[in-house]
């Protein structure tokens, strides 16, 4: 298994293992007690709340949806223990305000929906995406369009997750495919929104947020946590859209003494509204690149048997899981096929998905929809390949079988 | 020297984007003037306005300054207070981002009496966009959208968010400048939801429409025009009567000012509890 996520963490927290114990290297008379990870049975959504929690998160503000309710209920009960801050806004579009503004004051915060609220989020979340306030979106997808299956699971908000909101604009999403992931990816999540100033979507589904799975609760001292980059020049100085090199200007804290303006209105590097062809041109081309030239360090997958695969599954959420179990009986009876795991849904992860899929003459893309992310897979797969969508859009899970026969 | 040139953003230049005679350069510089005068830190104030004429003043002024979406400064203007309560939070609106797409979000901060203070510019009219009619247009009034006259009845945006719960409401305009500020910054004293609806003059749209004048006319209309709540109850003995009888004058003064438990005050009272139990 070659994958770029292990990397990510310590190298002794690997997500399938199991009672992992980290001593600490000190010398010492007595024995020392030796830290041990905590094992629980957690419920998705709930692991979304932890996983939160460990990233810094100490603010929410939500609206009750199916299936995502779950997170706001944790999250009222966890966050003032913790001298964070929860609040039940009076809808979606609130929400997302409200995770906006507190951010702005310096606080990591989030909120969590699902289809019908994150169609609601869209000119909020544009709004966070071209001021780069830093923010995370939970939507447990659910059977759509409209009000669709409020119980029932699918995959049918991936294109949504990048096109939702108006103009062009950067975004990232991950999509966790287990309940351990909903953990490390919230914490994924929370680095890639920090470091990048930018708001970062979870993508998760109806079941995986409801799934009980045990899980491994990683140790603080486990965890690296990226806090956003903040001015250190004189305050009259400050540039908050300063247009740097590595295109992500520091975010100051409203509150100590940088006092700028945002506005959702196109900019110039002061937050100034700017609308002339070269300020325009200039905000949008970095906003830009500050994903596109950072594709490497942004988008993480996980390659399974891709080294001599023929066929390749890419698959993702709940999907990824019932693939896999179709892989490794394919891989029983000696078919080359491999799977290839979305972890960074956008930006898609081309450049190494052109890199590890170069040799393969045929895709499987399973989807709990109609087709959303095999249109990624058609631009970057190999010229002449086959490639094969699975769907299913009847508001229940593909099984393994059905995956199964695409690969023979 | 005048207390607004103080606080000026030097980076931004003039002409601003208001008309001349604008009614709400008055009400900024009133805004301005209470905050100087409360002798607050400007690192620790922040503006958040929405979308239109009204809410392009926070650019202007030398503050920690938001400018949101259509109707949406109060649900920012929440995340910012509850994140920070030390920060002074005014939200800066206007009569249609306040009252129509903000409307939800407007009573609902009203209910939670959050210690925000709104200054609604309320000028009867959408003039960014070009003179459609608004929640508070008067019934009977020419807009764009209502080319036959205004069929719709205003919203009484007091009566509204006294209704929501709001705890400190007043009305003035910028003819009456000095006590527009005084309302406003009782409105910042006031831990609560405070909101100020502060009527202004559009007269290169809404006026024109209306065949209301020159901006001079207009703000000359609120002098001849409004009434104090306190003088015409004074005269007429309870206010159910005063409504009666002023015919088309419009009621100024502070409707309400009843302080109640203030919503980050009582989370921060949550805090310490469980942080108390937790021991």
């Amino acid at each position: 298994m070659n994958n770029n996520f292990s990397a990510f963490f310590a190298p002794s927290l690997r997500p399938l293992r199991l009672n992992i114990r980290i001593t600490k290297n000190v010398r010492s008379h007595r024995k020392k007690k030796m830290t041990k990870r905590a094992i629980k049975l957690l419920q998705g959504n709930e692991a979304f709340c932890e996983g939160a929690i460990l990233a810094g998160i100490r603010f929410f503000a939500g609206y009750p949806i199916t299936p995502s309710s779950e997170i706001a209920e944790e999250l009222s009960r966890k966050l003032p223990v913790l001298g964070g801050k929860f609040i039940q806004m009076e809808d979606e579009i609130a929400s997302m305000g409200a995770i906006i503004g507190a951010s702005l004051t310096g606080l990591k915060s989030m909120t969590a929906t699902s289809g019908p609220g994150f169609s609601l989020k869209q000119e909020n979340i544009g709004y966070a995406s071209f001021t780069e306030v830093p923010c995370i979106i939970v939507d447990i997808q659910r059977g759509g369009p409209s009000t669709g299956l409020p119980t029932y699971v699918s995959q049918a908000d991936m294109m949504q997750a990048k096109w939702g909101s108006h103009g062009d604009y950067p975004i990232i999403a991950v999509c966790p495919s287990s309940v351990q992931e909903c953990i490390t990816f919230t914490i994924l999540a929370v680095n890639l929104s920090e470091k990048y100033r930018v708001p970062v979507i979870i993508l998760s589904d109806e079941v995986i947020g409801h799934m009980r799975e045990k899980v491994e609760i990683p140790l603080p001292e486990e965890i690296e946590l990226i806090e956003r980059k903040r001015p250190t020049c004189p305050p009259e100085e400050y540039k908050p859209f300063d247009d740097v090199p590595d295109y992500i200007p520091p975010l100051a804290n409203f509150g100590k003494g940088y006092r700028f303006h945002v506005t959702g209105l196109t900019h110039d590097e002061w937050g100034k509204p700017a609308m002339d062809p070269v300020s325009t041109h200039k905000l949008l081309t970095r906003l830009k690149n500050k994903i596109a030239k950072n594709l490497e360090d942004i988008c993480k997958y996980e390659a399974l048997f891709c080294e001599d695969a023929e066929t390749i599954v890419v698959a993702y959420g709940i999907s990824y899981r019932v693939a896999k179990s179709a892989v490794l009986k394919a891989r029983e009876q000696g078919i080359k096929v491999g799977l290839f795991k979305l972890i960074t849904i956008w930006p898609f992860p081309s450049i190494q998905f052109k890199r590890i899929c170069a040799k393969a003459k045929k895709f499987i893309v399973p989807e709990l929809n109609q087709g959303q992310m095999i249109g990624e897979i058609m631009k970057y797969a190999p010229k002449d390949a086959e490639i094969i969508g699975v769907n299913k859009y009847d508001g229940t899970i593909l099984e393994p079988n059905e995956i199964y026969k695409a690969i023979i | 020297m005048v207390v607004i040139h103080k606080y000026m953003r030097r980076q931004v230049k003039f002409p601003n984007v208001w008309c001349a005679g604008c009614g709400n350069g008055i009400i900024l510089s009133t805004i301005v003037n209470a905050i100087d005068s409360l002798g607050l830190s400007r690192d620790e104030v922040v503006l958040v306005s929405g979308i239109g004429c009204s809410s392009r003043a926070p650019l202007y002024v030398d503050f920690n300054t938001l400018h949101t979406t259509h109707g949406r400064a109060i649900p920012f203007a929440t995340g910012v207070k509850l994140a920070n309560p030390k920060l002074t939070v005014i939200v800066i609106t206007g009569d249609g981002d306040a009252s129509a797409i903000g409307g939800n979000h407007l009573i609902h901060a009203c209910r939670r009496n959050i210690d925000i203070t709104t200054v609604i510019f309320n000028n009867y009219i959408y003039g960014m966009t070009g003179g459609q009619y608004s929640p508070t247009t008067p019934c009977g009034a020419k807009a764009s959208t209502m080319p036959y006259g205004n069929t719709d009845h205003p919203f009484d945006l007091c009566k509204l968010t006294m209704g929501a719960g709001a705890t400190f409401v007043a009305r003035s305009t910028v003819y009456h400048a000095k006590i527009l500020e005084s309302y406003i910054k009782k409105g910042i004293e006031n831990k609560g939801f405070s909101v100020i609806d502060a009527l202004s003059n559009c007269h290169v749209i809404y006026g024109r429409y209306n065949k209301k004048g020159s901006a001079f006319d207009m703000i000359n209309w609120f002098k001849d025009n409004t009434i104090n709540v306190n003088t015409a109850i004074k005269q007429w003995g309870n206010l159910e009567t005063a409504e009666e009888n002023i015919g088309q004058k419009i009621l100024t003064g502070v409707f309400k000012e009843k302080p109640l438990p203030e919503y980050t005050a009582e989370y921060d009272k949550l805090i310490e509890r469980l942080k108390e139990k937790a021991k």
